[in-house]
This record gives C-alpha cells, sequence and structure tokens, in this order.
C-alpha cells in the first residue's frame, strides 16, 4: 500500500491507496502521522479513492488519524471512500463523528 | 427420496502461518474459490473482508504471545453447497478467548495500542449471514462464517 500527497497553502491532501488491512496499516500509519507532524496542515483531506481493499484495520487507521488531527487541530475530511470502504466506515458509525465527501475533491484544495 | 439438506458440491482446505503477510493471501485464496458460484462483486467483497477479519484475529490476539510465528498455524476450510451456501470456517491452536460474548461487544478490543478498532466480530457479523464462535482457553479459536452465494 502506498500514497502520494498534495499540498496547496495549509491544507494537505494525502491519496491512499492499495489494500488496508493489518499487515499493511502498521506502516502506512506510522508514515502519515510523519507527515502530518512535519506539515502540520489546518486541512488534512483523507483521499481513499484509491483503496482497493479495506477491512477493520482501515477503520482503526481513519479512527487513528482522526485523534492525531484533533490533538494538532487540524481539521480531517475524508474524501471519495468506495461503496466498500464506506460500508465499513458506517458499521462504526464513522458517518456521525466524521466529516465524509463521497466525491473525488480534485480541485477543492484552494 | 428423502428430503435432504443440500449436498455438499464442493470444498477447499488451506492451511498456513499465522503471519501478517498471509491476511492477503487468506482472503484471495476464499475469494478464489467462492468465484465458481459466481457471486455479485459485493457479495465477493463482503465475504473478503470477514475473512480477513477472522485470520487478523488469529494473528493478532490468538498467537500473541506465540514465539516464533512459523508454528502457529491458521486452518481455513471453505465448503459450499448445491443450494449455493458457503460455509468458511477459520480455526487457531491459539490461547482461546475467556469471554466471546465480551469479545463480540461493538469496540471492544484489547489491543488498544496496536489502534485495533474493535470492530472485528461486528465487521463480520454484518458482512455474513451468520456467525458462529467456539472457543476454548489455551486451545483453540473455531469461527465459522456462512453467507448465502448462489443466484
Amino acid at each position: 500500500m502506498n500514497f502520494s500527497t498534495e499540498k496547496s497553502g495549509d491544507k494537505l491532501r494525502l491519496y491512499l491507496r492499495g489494500e488496508i488491512d493489518h499487515h499493511n496499516a502498521a506502516d502506512v500509519r506510522t508514515r502519515i502521522d510523519r507527515i502530518l507532524e512535519t506539515e502540520l496542515p489546518g486541512v488534512f483531506y483523507f483521499n481513499l479513492s484509491g483503496v482497493t481493499f479495506c477491512d477493520s484495520s482501515g477503520l482503526g487507521l481513519v479512527m487513528g488519524r482522526m485523534r492525531k488531527c484533533a490533538m494538532q487541530d487540524t481539521s480531517l475530511i475524508v474524501e471519495a471512500p468506495s461503496e466498500a470502504v464506506m460500508k465499513i466506515l458506517n458499521i462504526a458509525g464513522m458517518d456521525k463523528l466524521l466529516r465524509i465527501e463521497r466525491s473525488n475533491g480534485n480541485g477543492k484544495a484552494s | 427420496m428423502a428430503r435432504r439438506a443440500d449436498p455438499i458440491s464442493n470444498s477447499m482446505k488451506c492451511v498456513f502461518p499465522a503471519r501478517s503477510i498471509n491476511e492477503g493471501f487468506a482472503r484471495m485464496a476464499v475469494a478464489a474459490f467462492v468465484a465458481q458460484l459466481d457471486p455479485p462483486v459485493s457479495v465477493l467483497s463482503d465475504l473478503k473482508t470477514a475473512v480477513s477479519e477472522a485470520v487478523t484475529n488469529c494473528i493478532v490476539h490468538a498467537y500473541r504471545d506465540a514465539d516464533s510465528k512459523t508454528d502457529c498455524p491458521i486452518y481455513i476450510t471453505a465448503v459450499c453447497t448445491a443450494g449455493g451456501l458457503l460455509r468458511i470456517t477459520v480455526r487457531d491452536k491459539g490461547k482461546g478467548i475467556p469471554d466471546v460474548a465480551l469479545a463480540r461487544t461493538p469496540l471492544y478490543t484489547t489491543d488498544a495500542e496496536g489502534e485495533r478498532s474493535g470492530m472485528g466480530f461486528t465487521v463480520m457479523e454484518s458482512f455474513t449471514d451468520r456467525l458462529r464462535v467456539r472457543s476454548a482457553v489455551g486451545k483453540g479459536t473455531t469461527v465459522v462464517l456462512e453467507k448465502q452465494v448462489g443466484r
């Protein structure tokens, strides 16, 4: 699993790609947190459009980044989850705790 | 002829060590087996997720205290009936679950620092038609997932 980032002003968008399971989540979590700490963005767009598989480890990843962002006063917006990813987020009631944009937010970073 | 349950039309078994790299292998193996039933994409996706949860539990919890993961087998069997019912069994010989009802509670986890969501059993339950869990402390755990797959 891999990701790329895009910065514009104090907004940071991260495109996550691949399968999120327990095996992949640990490594990617550390790398994302390092970027969040160094960039300290005002808004963090967590773009999940490239995620092809997600189990409850992905849920843990999102919940953890939610906590992380809250601690450093970064607004978190989860973007473009697929139907399957959305289903997992809904089971945990994340749709009520998080700002989730169903569409791909390209060009909205400004 | 007396009416009987649907005959077993096909089955598969696999065994692999409890290493996290095998989480992907396990769900792909089950998906490849299930493909013969020609399930809708969403059903296949649900099954892969449920299997991933069950296998992750074996690795993260059942064999947590094991020294060498290569001595920690995870057994998967999948059986499909002529009626299109799929039954997947995921079994380990790990430490077992003292309180299964508690473990199945949404958001309950014994591994918060590992950033586990505590939603594994809830996801398995939501993504299948039926979930059964049998466990014996010190002996292991068996998780049975059932889902109607055939159209």
